[in-house]
């Protein structure tokens, strides 16, 4: 049969966010897959640079809107480190809290993308309305129900009340019912277990070779979780276990998240019930010593890193983000590959893309001489779309 | 005054005016009961609690702009909307609905009018694949052939479920199967099965979840309606409901013994034994994922083929056992 190349994306209902995904197919058999990132550069980083620290927490957390707390927490730590700040324990705890509420409830909104991809709409609407609880809880502690804003360097700005942890408790033990019933749904209905296992498969050696990172690693049973094996915040003293599924598809990918909401509400209950009285936040000096650093950080999509590098003023030299999505993309490559066309939005949602957190440079090729050059906006428009003008006039 | 009754059947009752009233009234209680079912509102906003947003999205869709693409046949594109729509309203025509004399065979009932709703009811098929293919677009010409793969699953067993109280009724009319089993009802409990394996193979024709193989949004968008819009869609859409509705007026009919009464009673066994049809198809819709295409033709030449084959014979044997020891 001939081999035929269809593009899925940039504009696809599949995808919520830009990126191009070539298949090359033979009938409904991907033969192979190309992703082309670019569609939506932000200069975040470069942005970093012409803000002050406390500024930049801000801009941190807009980096993603669902693992908004996760950029600030891996950015206030490398800041932390950098000025070596002795966070208060209550502050850390309440750190955490917020982390593993955040982990909850991008989750929960994963499984329901992940049910809606696989045509389960259902579960999506269930899992999505479940997840208002947990908007609630988060809503309850910061004000605010998606950019918390409660990171600052040397701490947290808000503290928590008795009242509040009745409620976040309540609130647990409603969802750790509910997700048991998703446990149950999702790994035994017959459609939906029909369609998610066996699909796109990553052996456990190629998981490791190609980088994968977070659940998707995990599914493909290796117990990597930078909370076990390079503990931040308070998570050395805090008991949980490390999920991980052998079935390598994306049945595995459901099972350890499923299985790290269960392990996320365990972690909330044990800060509730053992958050240590004290102060919430140290002060911060303005200027940051001169130096570098890196900070790492087990977002719910896998492993965030960020990169600082002060020179002794307010702002830093240099802030460099690498998102968990960025580097599962060799790996997703690797599970599409042999899959259906059936298969392409499931496998590519399993490893929970947020496309614009990852995207950080584009590379203008000119398409007719194939040289690469660096160019300022206001010379792209004088090269190309005043040319453009002058065509239609 | 038996043409003015043939035009009030061709046009009102229970032709077009009818079919178009009740299927978006079906549609809206499938949306409804759908979106109970899923805790959410559903419609609500349109005529008391959302009953004529079907009607409502039909007269929008008829104002918007219609595309046609460039490189698309415009006759058949454009034509195939309004095709499929009469097939399907003419299929609603052959129901045993209103004051059909059993035993006087008239133009719309007659033997082997079974034949001909089943065969009107295969057209819109290929009436999808024909859109999709005529679309020119790689979605949609993908769609189109999901449509037909699908076909070869699940049309088989559809029919072998459809026919067999047919045989047990030894008739090829409607209207005297329907009249065969008011009879005798009790003999309705031997076609249990073939009454499941044709409301699956129905939710398969209509291409509703967990057979909506041909639109799934998320893998080629809109299949094969990806290039349609307007006034086309709006007739694609009305012609899905249609379809609805005289297929489960098709299993009402061999598997609940018809809309026996005079023209209110009858009316009103339609409306209720449909509804019961329709409520399970929701049902269905909102219990299962989608499937992949390669497991929907496993399932029905594994499962449901085998099991309209046991149904049929399982007729004979209540055909030439039971009912000859029961005379």
């Amino acid at each position: 049969m001939k081999k035929i190349t269809i593009p899925i994306g940039p504009q696809h209902p599949a995808l919520k966010e830009p990126i191009s995904l070539r298949m090359t197919i033979e009938g409904e058999v991907i033969k192979d897959a190309d992703v082309r990132l670019g569609y939506n550069h932000r200069g975040i980083e470069k942005l970093a640079e012409s803000k002050t620290y406390i500024q930049n927490i801000y801009l941190m957390e807009r980096i993603c809107g669902i693992c908004s707390h996760s950029h600030t927490t891996c950015y206030v730590q490398a800041v932390e480190a950098l000025c070596g700040l002795e966070v208060p324990k209550r502050g850390l705890y309440i750190r955490t809290l917020v982390s593993e509420l955040e982990r909850i409830h991008s989750h929960l909104l994963w499984l329901g993308v992940a049910a809606h991809e696989a045509g389960f709409d259902s579960l999506f609407m269930y899992t999505w309305r479940d997840r208002e609880v947990v908007m609630d809880l988060l809503e309850i502690i910061s004000g605010n129900r998606v950019h918390y804003a409660i990171n600052t360097i040397g701490g947290v700005r808000r503290d928590i009340s008795e009242q509040q942890k009745e409620k976040i408790l309540e609130g647990i033990e409603f969802l750790r019912k509910r997700t048991e019933y998703y446990t149950n749904l999702g790994t035994t209905e017959p459609t939906f277990v029909a369609r998610i296992s066996g699909v796109g498969k990553l052996p456990k050696e190629k998981a490791i070779e190609l980088c994968a990172v977070g659940p998707t690693l995990r599914a493909s049973d290796v117990a990597s979780d930078i909370r076990k094996d390079d503990p931040y915040a308070v998570y050395d003293e805090i008991p949980f276990d490390v999920c991980t599924a052998d079935t390598c598809d994306v049945l595995g990918r459901v099972v350890v998240r499923v299985k790290e909401l269960i392990e996320s509400y365990k972690i909330v209950e044990f800060v509730i019930k053992n958050l240590p009285a004290g102060e919430i936040k140290i002060k911060a000096p303005r200027k940051v010593p001169e130096g570098e650093t890196v900070s790492r950080y087990e977002a719910p999509r896998g492993e965030n890193i960020h990169y600082v590098k002060s020179n002794g003023t307010d702002k830093p030299e240099r802030l460099k983000v690498r998102a968990p999505t960025l580097a599962n993309y060799p790996a997703t490559i690797e599970m599409l590959k042999n899959g259906f066309v059936a298969d392409i939005p499931l496998i590519f949602a399993a490893i929970d893309p947020c496309i614009c957190c990852a995207e950080r440079v584009v590379e203008l090729i000119d398409v007719k001489s194939g040289r690469s050059d660096i160019m300022t906006f206001s010379e792209i428009k004088r090269k190309y779309f005043c040319e453009k003008k002058r065509e239609t006039l | 005054m038996s043409i003015l009754k043939s035009l009030i059947y061709l046009l009102i009752y229970p032709g077009l005016l009818f079919l178009f009233v009740y299927s978006t009234f079906c549609e809206w209680f499938d949306r409804k009961l759908y979106a109970r079912l899923q805790n959410r509102v559903g419609p609500a906003y349109t005529g008391r609690a959302g009953i004529l947003q079907p009607v409502a999205d039909f007269f929008k869709l008829l104002f918007k702009e219609d595309i046609i693409p460039e490189r698309a046949d415009r006759v058949i594109f454009s034509s195939l909307p309004v095709v499929g729509l009469a097939i399907v309203l003419t299929a609603g025509l052959y129901l045993p609905l209103w004051n059909i004399d059993v035993s006087i065979p008239s133009y719309n009932s007659f033997q082997g009018d079974i034949i001909v709703v089943l065969y009107l009811l295969s057209l819109p098929t290929l009436i999808f694949f024909l859109a999709g293919w005529h679309s020119t677009n790689f979605f949609s010409t993908l769609g189109g052939v999901r449509v037909l793969t699908m076909l070869f699953g699940y049309e088989v067993p559809l029919f072998l479920a459809i026919l067999s109280p047919a045989i047990v009724a030894d008739s090829w009319r409607l209207a005297e199967i329907a009249d065969f089993y008011q009879k005798c009802p009790f003999l309705l409990l031997f076609q249990l099965t073939g009454f499941f394996v044709a409301v699956i193979a129905l939710q398969a024709k209509l291409e509703r979840t967990p057979f909506d193989i041909p639109h799934a949004e998320t893998e080629i968008v809109g299949g094969t309606f990806t290039e349609y819009s307007g006034k086309k869609l709006a007739f694609f859409r009305l012609m899905t409901d249609i379809e609805m509705v005289v297929g489960s007026g098709l299993i009402a009919t061999v598997f609940m013994a018809g809309f026996p009464g005079n023209a209110f009673v009858s009316f009103v066994n339609f409306i209720i034994k449909t509804l019961i049809v329709i409520s399970i198809l929701s049902l269905i819709r909102a219990a299962c994922s989608r499937i992949r295409i390669d497991q929907m033709v496993n399932f029905s030449w594994k499962w449901l083929t085998p099991l309209a084959v046991m149904q049929l014979f399982i007729s004979i044997l209540v055909k030439g056992v039971f009912w000859r020891i029961l005379q």
